[in-house]
């Protein structure tokens, strides 16, 4: 099999965010500031991935302007000849900052919004003025005109605000928006009960972006991430394990997605102790799910294994208990059943609030 | 809106939408915000004409010439690929 280079590089420079999103991908053992990589190691990352041939970079986190050195990393990267993104929050960009951001070559910004309104995007993200700070950030972004995109994580408590969150993308400039229904890793994990939709919410959510999408055409462009536990296949999960896109966690350990981390048999190499390439090709970890050597028997003879590509492996260790198990979200998979439990229980009201995201551990 | 882009209006990559050498995959590819899309030879032959200053008139008539061929298809194949990307906001008109 012969492996093609990736095309795109998620950098999470930092764990640390003043937001505390309880759907949060990142992982529950958060790592602090002193874990976290230098900015010469994150210039010779950004150099080896564009000589791997990585095209996209993006700057992630946590927040990633709570690096002191986000405009020297951005430089770094644009020096690199990589399409800069910043994924952010928008806390912590001042004008002095997207002064110098902007200098330095950044090239889109990714802005998430948790809601529509102050009480609601606030009581989300746990950080009370954070809305008004984000949009005053937003039209800073589009007074300059640097280009954006926005991330509206949708969930029970907002999706049927969805309407309200697409007109608010369309006023505040964006030329893009991601539609992203919260995928349960990481945070979200512990907090089912309150984030995932109901069946009628999941239809309705559909039909909402397919509609704006048409009327939307040559204005606002979309991606639409939809809430997978009702679905009736997988979601090929980063376009295939290792196929086309990698993460470098704050304390430098390369992955194949964000939540690798939790697949206990798998040991991950360091940006710091291995060239990226090496890793990309050669790592057990990152041959461990390529192509279909690994898939059970039903994936490798489906006629959608090279649309879905056998889903998402944390998924399938989660739920069915071993990452090369089928995507349980696969309705062909024998723990399919589990996942209607899951959708059962976290109707049934148990948990009536948000296990925010802190560092340091699950607490409310 | 209406994507159609008419003769005298002069499209261009807005801000953040570039064209890029792939120097790794040996290609030429357009560089749009989260996005990368590898061109062939047409697309690239289109969009390294459209600049912001030269119609679309003037752009076909270019291809035309360039490669000798029929006016007529020429355009149409430029107006179907010019509108894929203006339905994505990765090309915008001056009127």
């Amino acid at each position: 099999m012969s492996i093609p280079p990736p095309i795109a590089m998620l950098a999470e420079l930092t764990h640390r965010c003043p937001l505390a999103c309880p759907y949060c991908s990142n992982p529950v053992d958060l790592l602090k500031k002193d874990a976290e990589l230098d900015t010469e190691t994150w210039a010779r990352a950004f150099g080896q991935a564009a000589d791997m041939g990585v095209l996209q970079l993006h700057l992630s986190g946590g927040e990633p302007a709570s690096r002191e050195d986000i405009v020297e990393l951005t430089q770094a990267a644009h020096d690199a000849g990589l399409y800069t993104n910043l994924i952010t929050s928008g806390i912590g960009l001042t004008p002095r900052r997207l002064d110098a951001l902007e200098a330095a070559g950044l090239d889109h910004v990714q802005l998430s919004m948790q809601g529509t309104t102050a009480d609601l995007a606030d009581w989300i993200g746990g950080y009370k003025g954070g809305f008004d700070r984000k949009l005053k950030v937003a039209q800073e972004l589009k007074t300059r005109g640097i280009p954006l995109t926005l991330n509206a994580v949708m969930h029970r408590h907002n999706l049927d605000d969805l309407d309200r969150t697409i007109q608010m993308a369309v006023d505040l400039g964006a030329r893009r928006m991601e539609v992203a229904c919260v995928q349960f890793h990481g945070w979200a994990t512990q907090n089912r009960g309150m984030l995932l939709p109901t069946r009628e919410q999941a239809e309705a959510t559909k039909q909402k972006v397919a509609e704006a999408a048409e009327r939307l055409k040559g204005i606002m462009a979309f991606d639409f991430v939809p809430p997978d536990y009702y679905a009736d296949y997988p979601k090929a999960c980063m376009g295939g394990w290792g196929s086309a896109g990698l993460n470098i966690a704050p304390d430098g350990s390369v992955l194949p997605c964000h939540s690798a981390q939790m697949i206990p048999h798998l040991t991950f190499d360091k940006i710091s102790d291995k060239p990226l390439a090496e890793i990309w090709y050669n790592s057990p970890a990152f041959n461990a799910y390529r192509g279909d050597d690994w898939m059970p028997d039903t994936c490798k003879s489906c006629d959608r294994k090279e649309i879905d590509l056998g889903g998402c492996r944390c998924q399938a260790l989660m739920i069915a208990g071993d990452a090369a198990k089928m995507d349980p979200v696969c309705s062909k998979s024998p723990d399919h059943g589990r996942i209607q439990e899951m959708l059962d229980q976290a109707m049934s009201g148990e948990q009536t609030a948000f296990t925010y995201r802190r560092i340091g551990g699950a607490g409310s | 809106m209406s994507l159609e882009i008419a003769p005298h209006e002069r499209p261009y990559l807005p801000r953040g939408v570039r064209l890029a050498q792939d120097r790794v995959r040996a290609q030429t590819v357009l560089l749009a915000p989260e996005k990368a899309v590898a061109l062939d030879m047409i697309g690239e032959a289109i969009l390294t004409r459209v600049n912001g200053v030269d119609s679309l008139d003037e752009i076909v008539t270019d291809l035309a010439t360039t490669f000798d061929a029929p006016r007529d298809q020429i355009a149409a194949d430029v107006q179907r690929f010019l509108q894929g990307l203006r339905a994505r906001v990765f090309l915008r008109v001056h009127p």
